[in-house]
């Protein structure tokens, strides 16, 4: 759920939505992402850590990442572990990168703090970053949506972009690292469904120096919008064509200027293209994009009320957190729906 | 008198149907259930023929699955697949549904007021007095009657805010007939599927719903003033080649 103007709500609202579909998981796996949450170190990167020790996790992690900047605050995330068995221990850092470090590498400061969480999860340390945007955490682990909230207490965050799921895990591990949300940066990702193009998607970008650690499929999405939108600078809209690929087909019957677009996007970005069953929805800053594969094998809804847009698997969920919709609709598969703050490009 | 109104606000759809079920057991032959949100399953397997549910609220998918006889009408959307493989009895949908409405349905009549999501139709099928039949008030997106084998659908278009049915309309059909309250264009009938003249019969059958449908939804469509286009199966067996080389 995103409001328009800015508003922030707690996340009382969206567990109480999510428990509508517990149908849809199996209290292996669920999570929120939060934005706004952090306005007291708004302009800090906040890494969100699972650290297997306080000890040398703690201690590797702080290594890797001094060596880019400096910390400004860390501490335990506070949670209420009465009712989720913990297998990690969440960390957060709230992290400002160092322009002289960055100077001497000649690295853009986004790719840096790209890199410095590739290079944590990805050398088995005990540690793993899953939250690393600015006045934005991600809350995940293995339970119920309604004891992952209770266990992050997301009654006690305020922000103005929620995502939220719930996870029946199918082909791979039930465990803390492959909850969704998934998160890079001020991206975050839930997905419904199975990217059987995995393997593709994962060798493309890995030769863009991502390393894909979460042992599970979604992952991928989220560095695929890394790389489409903040690096190589397409529109939302454009990104969610070129991960869901209009059929050749279509393509033909459209007008020129169009048929060009979209033959172009299918060539330049035919291995960062999407196959299998998907529902997803991406958030940012700035909103967030929902996307359905293009024959439409996962349901996808949306619910506006005033200056909210909700989207969701499935209607009751969203009449759970707002009961007087103005409109839902359905979007059509294979087609970006994008929301955005009031005053975003 | 035979009646019950249930509140099933925040009750599972394990309870919810065990309640049905008592009630029926009963001899209730009228439920209302009210403040329904997202409960899946509602009414499956149920086949008191007499028997009729009001459904106020939002339901969660497959509604009245398996369902043999009974009369559901529903004030509000409905999820995915309501009447999924249903054998006799009516589901009547004052608003929109999710994909897969009447999924592989042997008999009985869904009818929606609104507008429907992709693979409506999937799969259904008849058998002798067995005669699914599915008629959409709104726009179908793709997929419609995909792989059906039997039974009709018929798509009206009213207030429709964009195409009718989209593409791969019948994909794999081999039975039924598909009717479109208006045109679709060649790209838009998927393998299979083929246009077929509009009889006089057609139009009998085609009233025949309509006049159902203005009933229960108090609309006044008029059958004559609207030219349909009727898809059927180009022929009973369309892949009979693909796997075995029988030419």
């Amino acid at each position: 759920m995103l409001n328009k103007d800015g508003r922030r709500v707690n996340g009382s609202m969206i567990k109480n939505g999510l428990s509508r579909m517990n149908e849809r998981g199996n209290g292996q796996g669920a999570g929120y992402a939060a934005y706004g949450i952090y306005p007291e170190f708004a302009e800090d990167y906040a890494l969100h850590v699972f650290l297997d020790n306080m000890k040398e996790a703690k201690f590797s992690v702080e290594k890797e990442i001094e060596r880019w900047g400096y910390i400004v605050h860390a501490e335990e995330i506070p949670v209420d572990d009465r009712k989720v068995e913990v297998s990690h221990i969440p960390y957060r850092y709230f992290f400002k990168p160092d322009p002289e470090k960055l100077l001497g590498r000649k690295i853009d400061e986004k790719d840096a703090i790209l890199k410095m969480v590739m290079d944590i999860n990805a050398s088995r340390s005990g540690a793993l970053v899953f939250s690393s945007g600015k006045n934005m955490g991600i809350f995940k682990a293995s339970a119920w949506p309604e004891e992952v909230g209770n266990f992050y207490m997301v009654n006690k965050y305020k922000g103005y972009l929620w995502l939220g799921h719930n996870r029946y895990p199918t082909n791979t591990p039930g465990w803390w690292g492959g909850a969704h949300p998934f998160g890079l940066l001020d991206w975050s990702v839930v997905h419904n469904g199975e990217i059987t193009s995995y393997g593709t998607n994962m060798r493309y970008v890995e030769s863009f120096g991502y390393s894909c650690t979460m042992l599970t499929d979604t992952e991928v999405v989220t560095y695929l919008f890394d790389l489409l939108v903040r690096k190589h600078r397409l529109s939302t809209e454009m990104a969610g064509h070129a991960l869901a690929p209009r059929f050749w087909d279509d393509i033909d019957r459209m007008a020129p200027n169009e048929r060009d677009v979209h033959t172009a996007l299918r060539l330049a970005y035919a291995s960062a293209s999407m196959n299998g069953p998907f529902a997803i929805v991406v958030g940012n800053t700035g909103g967030f994009v929902a996307l359905t594969d293009r024959i439409k094998l996962r349901p996808l809804v949306m619910g506006y009320r005033g200056k909210t847009a909700f989207v969701s698997s499935e209607e009751a969920a969203i009449r759970a957190m707002e009961p007087n919709l103005d409109r839902v609709y359905h979007p059509p598969a294979g087609t970006p729906v994008v929301e955005r703050l009031e005053g975003r490009a | 008198m035979n009646e019950r109104t249930i509140d099933v606000k925040n009750l599972d759809y394990r309870e919810l149907n065990r309640t049905i079920r008592e009630a029926v057991a009963g001899g209730v032959r009228s439920i209302t259930l009210n403040n329904v949100l997202g409960q899946r399953f509602i009414a499956d397997g149920i086949t008191a023929k007499d028997l009729s549910i009001t459904v106020n609220g939002v339901p969660g998918g497959d509604l009245g699955a398996f369902m043999d006889g009974p009369s559901i009408r529903v004030n509000g959307n409905a999820d995915h697949a309501p009447g999924n493989t249903m054998t006799s009895g009516t589901i009547i949908i004052d608003g929109d549904a999710g994909d897969c409405v009447g999924h592989s349905m042997r008999g009985g009549t869904i009818m929606v007021r609104g507008n429907v999501g992709y693979r409506v139709g999937i799969h259904m099928k008849q058998y002798r007095e067995q005669y699914p039949k599915i008629v959409i008030g709104g726009y179908a997106r793709s997929f419609l009657g995909e792989y059906m084998a039997g039974g009709i659908i018929l798509i009206l278009g009213l207030d429709a805010t964009e195409a009718i049915v989209q593409d791969y309309v019948g994909t794999g059909i081999h039975g039924g007939t598909i009717y479109i309250a208006g045109e679709l264009e060649d790209h838009q009938l998927g393998v299979a599927a083929v246009r077929k003249d509009f009889t006089e019969d057609d139009l009998q059958v085609v009233t025949g719903l309509i006049t159902q449908f203005n009933a229960q939804f108090g609309t006044d469509v008029d059958p004559a003033a609207i030219t349909f286009t009727k898809i059927q199966p180009m022929s009973a067996r369309p892949f009979s080649g693909l796997y075995t080389t029988e030419r």
